[in-house]
């Protein structure tokens, strides 16, 4: 299971072209053995293109990769796998319905003659897991576990499969703080072995934290490499966009009004007896590993969920809501995790996605007002700047940035005054996570209420007026804005567990 | 825009298929373009016509509907005794009939709602309880003996055009409607493509489900009505099979069985296809065992059509299964 070396990897001069899109456009690229090397570029860079054609996923329309001195102008993914190269992709190839162990030994299950060895195959997936740092039952469904958890799984995975040369396409994105942590910790050892990992982020912090040399791509154009000691997280970025762009939070100057929502005694879906207020104008934000009940408290103010017990109430009323229907109703908006499950209907366009909540408003005698439809589409996708042909575009060819935009327009279109986001910037590059920024701003400057959860820790402190932390669904303090600090996030969140 | 360019040109595809048959059929038989035999087919495919809208609007959902032809059974056999055993007059009979299958259909609706249990297996057990009570009622005997003014519905015709084209028209007319203009029709397409990020958005999934069910009984209902109006007699044998051409029908017209797409249009054109083949094949003194084979095949190939076709394949892969299979649990958590 240990890598047995990394390799050295020579992309030359790799054109990928679709019709009408190029891709990538000849890019050259020098993957060194032992390295950690770093590729960052905006959605649509040709990040995910690079590694399908390095992972034989996609044939290059032209060019060449040399591994280890052998030149191949074209890969398959057999080849690419007997080489040693492995990929975590985002979308897991994962089978739920199996065990933990039995993922990791997908298609090389080990034998005792015709049976299975279940012994030998739990034992050594605990060993990857505990070297990954998490604690996983080898025996528990992988469709039990949590995204973070299996994603672990997945790496175990590759690694059971002595991969040479890793490549992590944005693997902290689904991560809490400290999973984050003990990834940092697995990719050093895997370095430590001489493992070759190129590490796709978009989260500079994790890059300078990680990366030896860090590539930059843009458009599908291989703009340059640097070593890590040699840049600086403005240059990157300015080279990513290819332009000016200012780091890190909008400023706010924060002027909460009056109470608005207040949650006492919230029971059920896995969270125990949560109590807070939360102000007109506030960003509350709300903080916890994996598993602590955020999104879970979200599910039961949503509506999404049956509540146990409790009572919560804004402006003074009651708006427990029984589904996700009365919530709206009650003027109570959730932006979800996974905005691509449950956030849209992928198939259906901009403006049919933004207005299924109050499709039937539209109805004059029964007939949906198309006009009327195209209208309130018009003006969002104007004053959220999404960008796409037309409202008619079908929301599944979008970037992760304008799909969370038409979410967010769905939700301004129903007047929320309470805005939930659950991880509102993951998967969104540089350039339009600092839009969803300002725009979460302006919409606490209009009076709304916003729940913020968030497990990028700079996005949690950078955005909240204040912080409620989560640990497994038991609500564990309130930082205010003077208090929040990245260890009084983390002492709060992860108390007893090893960070 | 892409994507719908590409759904015309599916749709005219199955239009060619069409237009062949149609040609080979008045080759091989010279009767077949015949007006009498034309006048046949309309109404012949009146009641596939009426039951396939309800049955597409339950596709669309990502749902099915198996108890559709034990349903027409029930519903010819109960109607059938009203008149002619109880004297029920004939207009308050087709007024029972369609109450009757609103039942039939909400019952299927309320059970796949709220059980979770999958549309597939839910309509597959209706269609044998519903087989044993159509049995039960007409003790397996045929029903006949019905007001003269009753047959007017499925033998007659207004200026030339039988009725039962009319009442096709009417159907598929408020069909269209349903399904392209109303709020309602937005949430078949929404559920079918995403249950769950319909429901996270305020769609009502559990009462449009139960809707979208409620809504093929009726159908299917007047099916029914035209069809024991045509036939002047019922039995618990006539709707027998009725599923699997319906079924074939709306996947030959572009009705995904995965939910979510495909439009009544195209399903119309596939009723034509059917309705020309049973047709063209008894004229053609094809045998009954060999028609099932060849209806058998064709729906074969339609589903294996649905479930390859570059758009499909992407779709399972994002949605992670059939939705027929599991659609239910969803909606009902």
């Amino acid at each position: 299971m240990s890598a047995p070396g990394g390799i050295d990897v020579r992309l030359s001069g790799i054109t990928k072209e679709y019709p009408g899109v190029v891709a990538l456009g000849g890019v050259s690229l020098e993957l060194r053995a032992g390295e950690v090397h770093a590729i960052v570029g905006e959605n649509g860079a040709g990040k995910s293109t690079l590694i399908k054609v390095l992972a034989g996923a996609v044939p290059a329309t032209s060019g060449s990769i040399t591994v280890d001195g052998q030149e191949f102008t074209k890969l398959t993914p057999a080849l690419a796998q007997s080489l040693g190269i492995a990929v975590i992709y985002q979308e897991f190839t994962l089978v739920p319905s199996l065990t933990a162990a039995e993922n990791v030994f997908l298609g090389h299950f080990l034998k005792r003659g015709a049976v299975l060895d279940r012994k030998s195959m739990d034992r050594i997936a605990a060993e990857q897991f505990a070297r990954l740092g998490v604690r996983i039952d080898p025996r528990v469904q992988v469709g039990e576990l949590t995204t973070g958890y299996q994603q672990i799984v997945e790496i175990a995975k590759a690694l059971s499969r002595n991969a040479r040369l890793l490549i992590m396409d944005e693997p902290s994105a689904p991560l809490t703080a400290a999973e984050v942590e003990a990834m940092y910790g697995v990719v050093d050892a895997l370095k430590a072995e001489g493992m070759t990992i190129v590490y796709i982020s978009h989260r500079m912090d994790e890059i300078f934290r990680l990366a030896d040399r860090v590539s930059v791509l843009r458009d599908g154009q291989y703009v340059t490499t640097r070593g890590i000691t040699e840049t600086t997280r403005r240059e990157l970025i300015n080279l990513m966009v290819g332009r000016e762009l200012s780091d890190g939070y909008p400023q706010r100057e924060s002027a909460p009004g009056d109470v608005s929502l207040r949650v006492s005694g919230l029971t059920g879906n896995g969270v125990q007896d949560i109590h807070f207020e939360a102000r007109a104008g506030e960003i509350l934000g709300f903080g916890g590993l994996i598993g602590a009940g955020r999104t879970e408290l979200a599910e039961l103010l949503f509506g999404a969920k049956p509540l146990e017990s409790g009572e919560v109430t804004l402006r003074g009323q009651s708006v427990v809501a029984r589904s996700p229907r009365a919530a709206i109703g009650h003027r109570i908006a959730l932006a979800p995790e996974d905005r691509k499950r449950h956030g849209l209907v992928l198939e259906f366009s901009i403006q049919d996605n933004i207005t299924l909540p109050h499709v039937a408003e539209f109805a004059k005698a029964g007939v949906v007002d198309r006009k009327a439809e195209r209208a309130l589409a018009d003006k969002y996708m104007a004053d959220l700047r999404i960008k796409a042909p037309s409202p008619n575009e079908i929301v599944g060819n979008l970037s992760g940035g304008n799909q969370q935009k038409v979410v967010l327009a769905k939700w301004l279109s129903t007047a929320p005054e309470v805005l939930i986001f659950d991880e509102p910037t993951r998967g969104i590059d540089v350039g339009a996570r600092a839009e969803i920024y300002r725009i979460m701003n302006a919409l606490a400057d209009e009076g709304r209420t916003i729940l913020m959860i968030s497990s990028d820790m700079e996005e949690l402190i950078g955005m909240s007026d204040r912080i409620i932390v989560l640990r497994e669904g038991i609500q564990q303090g309130v930082l205010a804005k003077e208090e929040i600090t990245q260890e009084s996030v983390m002492a709060l969140a992860a108390e007893g567990e090893i960070v | 825009m892409k994507s719908m360019l590409m759904g015309r040109m599916k749709d005219l595809g199955i239009l060619l298929v069409l237009v062949v048959l149609v040609i080979a059929f008045s080759i091989l038989s010279p009767n077949f373009l015949d007006p009498s035999n034309i006048f046949n087919i309309t109404r012949q495919i009146a009641t596939l016509g009426i039951v396939a809208v309800g049955f597409s609007f339950v596709l669309i959902t990502g749902g099915i509907d198996l108890s559709v032809g034990y349903q027409i059974s029930v519903n010819v056999v109960v109607t059938g005794m009203l008149m002619s055993q109880l004297g029920v007059p004939w207009y308050l009979a087709v007024i029972l009939s369609l109450v009757l299958g609103v039942l039939i259909g909400t019952i299927n609706g309320l059970i796949v709602t709220f059980t979770g249990v999958a549309p597939l297996i839910v309509t597959l057990s209706m269609m044998m309880i519903l087989n044993g009570i159509s049995y039960l009622v007409s003790k397996g005997l045929p029903v006949f003996g019905f007001p003269r003014e009753f047959s007017f519905l499925g033998q007659g015709a207004v200026a030339g055009i039988p009725v039962s084209l009319l009442v096709l028209i009417v159907v598929w007319a408020i069909g269209l409607f349903v399904l392209n203009k109303t709020p309602l029709g937005r949430y078949f397409y929404a559920i079918g493509n995403n249950v769950e990020a319909a429901r996270l958005s305020g769609v009502p999934t559990r009462a449009t489900l139960i809707t979208v069910y409620a809504l093929c009984g009726l159908f299917t209902a007047i099916g029914a009505i035209l069809l024991l109006s045509r036939l002047n007699s019922a039995q618990s044998a006539t709707g027998a099979g009725f599923e699997f051409s319906v079924l074939t029908a709306c996947v030959l017209g572009g009705i995904s069985v995965m939910g979510g797409r495909g439009s009544l249009f195209g399903a119309f054109v596939g009723v034509l296809i059917v309705g020309v083949l049973d047709n063209g094949l008894v004229l053609l003194n094809v045998s009954e065992y060999v028609q099932l084979v060849i209806k058998g095949v064709i729906l074969l190939t339609a589903v294996i059509y649905d479930a390859t076709s570059k758009n499909s394949a992407g779709r399972r892969k994002q949605i992670g299964g059939v939705s027929i299979f599991r659609q239910g649990a969803k909606a009902a958590a």
